[in-house]
């Protein structure tokens, strides 16, 4: 019950968002590769956001509750000269759809930048609240 | 006198710890924006603050139940703000079942930081008034 908690619901939404923006990462940058150590080619990947339980006051932050891979289809491209083509001459590539990456990616660097000013508000209030009676 | 100084100081002190619960709510709805069926919260500040001060003049607060057993369920009365914290109305639901609206979260955010701003202010002029009511010229 006090101001520094804002500092703990804010640093979780940071972090929470971090790691999204790391998934995100990890997907643009995978969004061609057509095979791994599996042999299997990339799919993508998504976090899933949870609420930490909340204390008494009914204030809680977040976190991230697992990452799970994208279940839609993957792309098939036809190349006959791809080496990893099959008979028929289709090459299934990743399932990151590049658009869809850029908009998450946006929408986790604002969120973490709420997180920053939110940050900043309460460090300046709790600078104030120790000037009181001087 | 004592009794008098906590008289004039109770109010902004009840107030004050207002202000912080809300702004803790606030933060927490900012930091869940992107949880699925998250649901905003906020408080009725005025009635809230009415029912503090009420609470402290007649000391008739809200008893909470005493748990003898884990088995027990909680009053809910825990903490500053008790039973009192509301789900905010959506005004544009969104499909993943999350009610944070932004704009308006980070407004009253801000709505809130400024009026604790204000409260302190207040709270100093009031120590200024004393200070200078105790010293003689």
């Amino acid at each position: 019950m006090s101001l520094f908690n804002v500092f703990g619901i804010a640093s979780s939404a940071m972090s929470a968002q971090s790691q999204r923006l790391n998934v995100v990462a990890s997907n643009l940058s995978n969004a061609d590769s057509v095979t791994s150590s599996t042999g299997e080619p990339y799919r993508g990947r998504q976090v899933v956001f949870s609420t930490l339980p909340s204390d008494g006051n009914g204030v809680s932050g977040v976190k991230v509750a697992g990452i799970v891979h994208d279940a839609s289809p993957m792309r098939q491209i036809f190349d006959p000269k791809h080496p990893m083509a099959d008979k028929s001459g289709y090459v299934t590539m990743p399932n990151v759809n590049v658009v869809d990456e850029m908009v998450n990616m946006m929408s986790a660097s604002r969120s973490y930048q709420n997180s920053v000013d939110m940050m900043n508000t309460t460090k300046s209030l709790l600078q104030k609240t120790l000037t009181i009676g001087q | 006198m004592i009794n008098k100084l906590d008289k004039e100081l109770n109010y902004h002190h009840q107030a004050l710890s207002l202000r912080v619960a809300r702004q803790e709510l606030l933060s927490s709805n900012v930091a869940n924006a992107d949880t699925p069926n998250f649901k905003a919260k906020d408080i009725d500040f005025a009635n809230l603050l009415n029912q503090k001060l009420a609470a402290t003049s007649n000391l008739q607060g809200k008893l909470a139940l005493n748990t003898t057993s884990t088995m027990h369920i909680n009053s809910g009365a825990s903490g500053i703000l008790g039973d009192n914290i509301l789900y905010r109305v959506p005004l544009q639901p969104s499909a993943d079942g999350n009610t944070v609206d932004m704009d308006m979260e980070r407004t009253r955010f801000a709505d809130n930081a400024i009026k604790y701003d204000a409260s302190i202010t207040f709270l100093n002029n009031e120590f200024r008034n004393l200070v200078s009511a105790m010293q003689e010229r």
